[in-house]
């Protein structure tokens, strides 16, 4: 069905779709709208889940992990200081392999403090274990949260997803979605029943410590799990387009990308601007990141095969460094085998703490790119403030 | 052992854990907890002495199912345990119980219990005291007694120890308005079962257990219960319950006990004992427990 709806609230309803059993969250701009819907959904008897009002996100994600660990579907939505604050909890969750859902909602990080919208928050948690999809609009922050289920319960993955949707320019605007039926969504993901969960009927440890000698084969084995989750990613995807006739899912998207001399290469929101802007160009393509972790290194490699200008755009920086997916670009490029093709890469920073970015930059940058001439990694800096 | 004629009837805290010879603390906490709730509990524990002690992987002394997850969450991942039952419903399967440590309880841990004790969360929360970060080398924690030396409270030339007195972790909870709350001692393990019991009935409960580590505390392996029977004894760990927010039980004191008994089997207090200036503390002490036999009524009168 087909609604108009608030961004957070076609994300509540996916959540609610997937008879999600515990939902724990702390309030913060803007993840807000989401769990005030999920709260609504409770209290009108709609949806047959606890919902746990905590005391931070720390214990928001650790409500998730015991109850997880019992056998419950969990959700849980946070952004920016929220992150960081769950950051602890991020690497537990994963390293115990408990398949919890949450939506990072993507806003910059103080200081200075700013509630706008770059990705510098679940960049920086990218290293935590957790699958993470970024999401181009409203409909695919949807669908990813009934995919993500699937994707992390499959007994050959068992990680955590992150669904990342920018902040404000995707939970707050309104869209036409179709949302999905209750009647689809059971029809393609299963109940959540574990191997293994605390019950006194068979009873477990979970969380014990491991010694230098053991240790390290769950980190790989964790590792494995993320490998795996590639495939899965894909499969879910394909089997979420039977059921749902639309296509949203998998590890990259290409557009127009066949004999483009300019690749965009980005992730998020701003993936609609792009789009319409190269509709405008000639020869120019665009190659999404869906999945940031796993990176899909091989389909990044095939899908830029033919290219001699990459452009890698990203509102995120490790400082001292430089986009982080620039550098996870250059990487999996300079990794090809055989005759290593090396297109021109450069990489720009833009949109940080929610500045404002056009098609008509877009079009800039591609005609600059053209020219020869190096782009400036900070696109979009006032000088005139330094 | 059985303590005190319980007699053990199904070790559900398996022997051959890796806790220190004489350990009164988390080995004794554990052990007696799982007398008292029997199989149908669910426990999640803090990183503690009791999180190391009994499950080096793939080891586990565990026989009923248990988590650990971090440092300072332990009450909220019971409280995750807690509403994951009743959605799924599976809520008279097991009692979920946390069983932490003083640091991981009331310092760093503090800010999850109170939020699962707000929420009215069905659990039940034992701190087992050992008034130090014991499994990091005997640092000083919120609970830590007044002029206990520990690593990071060293005394020295121009100090006594730690500077400050114990929290009041059962003040604290009980102003959560939750339904049980109670101190006890692994010195007297059939007082404290049967706290476990009426806790596990009344939730959401905190009992703060004391509980004498040979190890940080400086005595002989074989006196845990020893020091534990004397901080009741000289009213340093008065005993007591609070029912709905009012004391209704306080185990009395027949010739409650000088302090100094008490500070002299331990190397942790030995800086007391060195000089006339040690003894002016001590008498600060003494004053700490005469104000609790006064506050709980410890000491039993004539006829009582």
């Amino acid at each position: 069905m087909i609604k108009v709806v608030e961004g957070s609230y076609a994300v509540a309803h996916a959540v609610k779709m997937c008879r999600t059993n515990v939902v724990s969250a702390y309030p913060i701009t803007p993840q807000t709208h989401i769990v005030e819907d999920l709260a609504k959904f409770v209290a009108d008897g709609e949806m047959k889940s606890e919902f746990v009002n905590v005391e931070s996100e720390h214990s928001a994600m650790s409500v998730c992990v015991g109850a997880s660990a019992t056998g419950a579907r969990t959700y849980s939505a946070t952004t920016s200081q929220g992150l960081a604050l769950m950051f602890e909890v991020l690497f537990n969750a994963s390293g115990m392999r408990l398949p919890i859902v949450m939506t990072a909602v993507n806003r910059a990080i103080s200081a200075p403090l700013s509630i706008w919208n770059d990705q510098q928050d679940s960049i920086s948690a990218r290293d935590c274990g957790w699958i993470q999809l970024y999401a181009e609009d409203v409909q695919e922050a949807h669908d990813m949260v009934i995919q993500a289920y699937k994707i992390a319960e499959d007994r050959d993955v068992l990680l955590p997803v992150m669904v990342c949707m920018d902040g404000f320019l995707l939970t707050h605007i309104f869209e036409p979605v179709n949302l999905a039926s209750q009647e689809d969504v059971d029809a393609f993901l299963p109940p959540f029943r574990p191997e293994f969960y605390l019950t006194t009927k068979d009873p477990k440890t979970f969380g014990a410590f491991a010694e230098p000698d053991k240790y390290m084969e769950f980190r790989y084995m964790h590792y494995e799990a993320m490998e795996r989750a590639k495939g899965k990613i894909v499969k879910v995807a394909r089997e979420f387009s039977a059921r749902f006739k639309r296509f949203k899912g998998g590890l990259i998207d290409e557009y127009k990308t066949d004999g483009a001399d300019v690749i965009i290469v980005t992730m998020g929101s701003v993936i609609g601007t792009i789009k319409d802007a190269i509709d405008r160009e000639k020869k120019a393509g665009l190659l999404k990141i869906r999945s940031y972790r796993p990176f899909p290194k091989d389909e990044v490699r095939k899908a830029l095969a033919d290219a001699k200008n990459v452009v890698v755009l990203e509102k995120d920086i490790s400082i001292g460094m430089e986009g982080a997916l620039f550098t996870d670009l250059k990487a999996a490029l300079y990794r090809s085998g055989g005759r290593p093709r090396r297109p021109k890469c450069s990489g720009l920073i833009f949109g940080l703490g929610g500045r404002d970015f056009s098609g008509k930059d877009i079009s800039n940058i591609i005609k600059k790119v053209r020219t020869g001439k190096e782009l400036e990694s900070f696109f979009g800096l006032r000088r005139e403030l330094l | 052992m059985s303590a005190e004629g319980i007699p053990e009837r199904k070790r559900l805290f398996a022997p051959g854990h890796r806790g220190c010879a004489g350990c009164g603390s988390a080995a004794l906490a554990a052990k007696f907890t799982l007398q008292a709730t029997g199989e149908n509990v669910i426990v999640a524990s803090p990183t503690c002495c009791l999180e190391i002690i009994a499950t080096p992987y793939p080891e586990s002394a565990w026989k009923v199912p248990w988590i650990h997850s971090l440092f300072e969450n332990a009450a909220a991942v019971a409280s995750g345990i807690e509403v994951a039952l009743k959605a799924l419903g599976r809520a008279n399967e097991a009692k979920v119980v946390c069983i932490g440590g003083d640091g991981g309880s009331l310092d760093i841990g503090l800010q999850a219990i109170s939020g699962a004790f707000e929420r009215g969360n069905r659990i039940t929360y034992i701190c087992y005291d050992n008034e130090a970060y014991m499994n990091t080398g005997v640092q000083r924690s919120g609970s830590t007694p007044y002029d206990a030396s520990t690593t990071t409270s060293p005394s020295g030339k121009v100090s006594f120890g730690n500077p400050t007195n114990k929290k009041n972790a059962c003040g604290i909870f009980v102003a959560h308005g939750i339904t049980y709350c109670a101190t006890a001692s692994t010195a007297y393990a059939k007082d404290y079962i049967e706290k476990v019991k009426v806790a596990i009935e009344n939730q959401p409960s905190f009992i703060h257990l004391h509980a004498p580590c040979c190890t940080g505390w400086g005595f002989d392996s074989s006196k845990s219960i020893e020091v534990g029977r004397l901080a009741v004894e000289t009213g340093l760990w008065p005993i007591y319950e609070i029912r709905n927010g009012q004391i209704t039980k306080v185990r009395k004191i027949r010739d409650r006990k000088p302090v100094e008994e008490y500070l002299r089997m331990q190397g942790r207090f030995r800086h007391l004992f060195d000089g006339e200036k040690g003894k002016e503390e001590i008498k600060k002490i003494q004053a700490m427990a005469d104000e609790n036999a006064k506050r709980y009524g410890l000491d039993e009168k004539e006829g009582e």
